[in-house]
């Protein structure tokens, strides 16, 4: 499970089969642990709790769907519902933002 | 899995998160807490082009934003030119500013980019109590900043305010004046630290005064920010919303107006100087080689107050806190809610605790404002003559007194 703090927008649910992108104002360091994200635009600061995350995240702009990408990662079917939680959580922080499929 | 977040930060990062940079000592005001006792330009200040290499740096760094204060920053005549060649640099800025140089064109320039934020310091809801701190005329200044920001479009700039005992019952008054400008409040923790070690004893909030304040802070939650600085309340219950943890050393680091790199903003002396970024490898070196640096990021131990139920959620409260008021660094903050730090305090002779390092405050002796009944106590001179009179000199701004982690929010 990679999120520290529960998020508000979880329950809502995530499109894992739509394809997403970071958003273009923020700026993600990779670390130790994961990541670190940091949004310019709303100046919030967050974290990816694992590197596996990391790749997810980094993969979603060429990626057709979060689906793919979190399989491409080597994401398990068992793990999915803690990633899909995960990418919900950025999005309703504006921190990736859904792309209209090209 | 993995260690708690908390856990990962407390051993340090390859490179601070944000970082406070003081960028001169100089100031046009003299306010009585001033952490980094400004006033006077040092003539050894980091040049135009120094300061470029450290943003560099930074920007090879990946750190994300730099807060920038002084002193008074804008007072630097090249302030502009190295705010657009760290944004152009993917370095976004925060900056402090008591509101001088915050004219109607300047606000416009800065609505324009989303790569600056600003801070306004105030610590008074009225110009009685604001200018009894921060000297006569600096709240009409403040405010007119705002105004003057607000006009322009500027959303959600920052009002800052340091918590004292005089202003803490005018949280709902600041909160009016924020919502008035479209701002956001922020409030942060007076510290002994510069002058604020002269009028720490009866500027900061008493023990009832800090159960207001954790009580008003957790019925607003994120709507007001706190730069994490209050972390020594959650000793009350539960956690503000935040990190709460001391950064210093960590994940956050003070670089001073020439050069000096020290654990934390509110930590101005020898004992917690790390390097300068002038020196061989500059400010990379200073944070991944330095001793103290690494001394801070191992294990700490919980000293007195191991033992404490609460101690899970104080961490023992701020290290720049316990030095200056001559406390030990691994016992209770001197503001320890459960009272373990004025128990420490009354047992620890006032006259002991160290002093801070520099001392960059304007020689000429500011004179409080006309009526002022708050106390304007600083280390030199007398008090001020109580018929007021013209301010000949005021006392430096402390323009900055951000964690750098201020807006951090563990999400994801």
């Amino acid at each position: 499970m990679s999120t520290e703090a529960p998020a508000s927008g979880v329950r809502a649910g995530f499109d894992l089969d739509r394809p997403w992108q970071l958003h273009p104002h923020l700026s993600v360091r990779p670390e130790r642990f994961g990541a670190l994200l940091y949004h310019f635009g709303t100046r919030r600061l967050s974290f990816l709790k694992s590197p596996a995350l990391l790749t997810v995240v980094r993969s979603l702009g060429e990626a057709p769907s979060a689906r793919q990408a979190c399989r491409t990662a080597g994401v398990s079917e068992a793990e999915l519902p803690a990633y899909a939680a995960a990418l919900q959580t950025l999005a309703s922080s504006q921190m990736i933002t859904a792309r209209v499929s090209s | 899995m993995t260690l708690p977040l908390v856990e990962q930060f407390g051993y340090g990062l390859d490179a601070p998160i944000c970082l406070t940079w003081e960028l001169t000592y100089a100031c046009n005001l003299s306010c009585v807490h001033c952490l980094s006792s400004s006033g006077r330009r040092d003539p050894r200040e980091l040049s135009t082009a120094e300061c470029r290499a450290v943003i560099d740096e930074l920007e090879r760094m990946q750190v994300f934003y730099v807060n920038i204060g002084g002193g008074e920053p804008t007072v630097r005549s090249d302030f502009w030119e190295l705010v657009d060649y760290a944004t152009a640099h993917h370095v976004g800025v925060k900056f402090s500013t008591n509101g001088v140089k915050i004219t109607q064109e300047v606000a416009r320039r800065l609505a324009a980019s989303d790569y600056v934020d600003v801070q306004i310091s105030l610590d008074g809801a009225t110009a009685e109590v604001n200018d009894a701190v921060r000297g006569a005329g600096s709240y009409a200044t403040a405010l007119r900043a705002m105004r003057h920001l607000a006009e322009a479009g500027f959303r959600g700039f920052k009002i800052s305010v340091v918590v004292t005992r005089q202003n803490v019952g005018q949280l709902d008054d600041f909160k009016a004046i924020a919502d008035r400008f479209g701002a956001q409040l922020r409030l942060t923790r007076l510290r002994p630290s510069g002058r604020g070690a002269d009028v720490w004893d009866e500027l900061h909030p008493t023990a009832a005064q800090q159960r207001q304040l954790y009580d008003w802070l957790v019925a607003r939650g994120e709507q007001v920010l706190t730069g994490d600085s209050f972390f020594h309340l959650a000793a009350y219950g539960d956690a503000l919303p935040g990190l709460n943890l001391c950064g210093a050393g960590r994940v956050v680091c003070l670089i001073d107006p020439v050069g000096d790199v020290y654990a934390c903003p509110f930590a101005i002396h020898d004992s917690f100087l790390a390097g300068n970024v002038r020196g061989h490898g500059g400010f990379a070196s200073v944070w991944r080689d330095s001793e103290l640096f690494a001394g801070l990021r191992r294990p700490q131990t919980g000293g007195a107050c191991q033992s404490c139920s609460a101690y899970d959620s104080c961490r023992g409260g701020c290290m720049a806190a316990k030095f200056f008021t001559g406390l030990p660094l691994d016992g209770p903050d001197p503001e320890c809610v459960k009272g373990h730090g004025e128990r420490a305090l009354s047992a620890a002779p006032s006259a002991l605790a160290p002093r801070p390092s520099g001392d960059h405050s304007h020689r000429s002796r500011p004179v409080g404002p006309a009526g002022a009944n708050g106390p304007v106590p600083v280390s030199i001179g007398a008090r001020p003559p109580a018929d007021g009179g013209p301010l000949a000199a005021r006392r430096p701004d402390r323009g900055c007194d951000e964690s750098p982690l201020a807006g951090f929010r563990p999400l994801t």
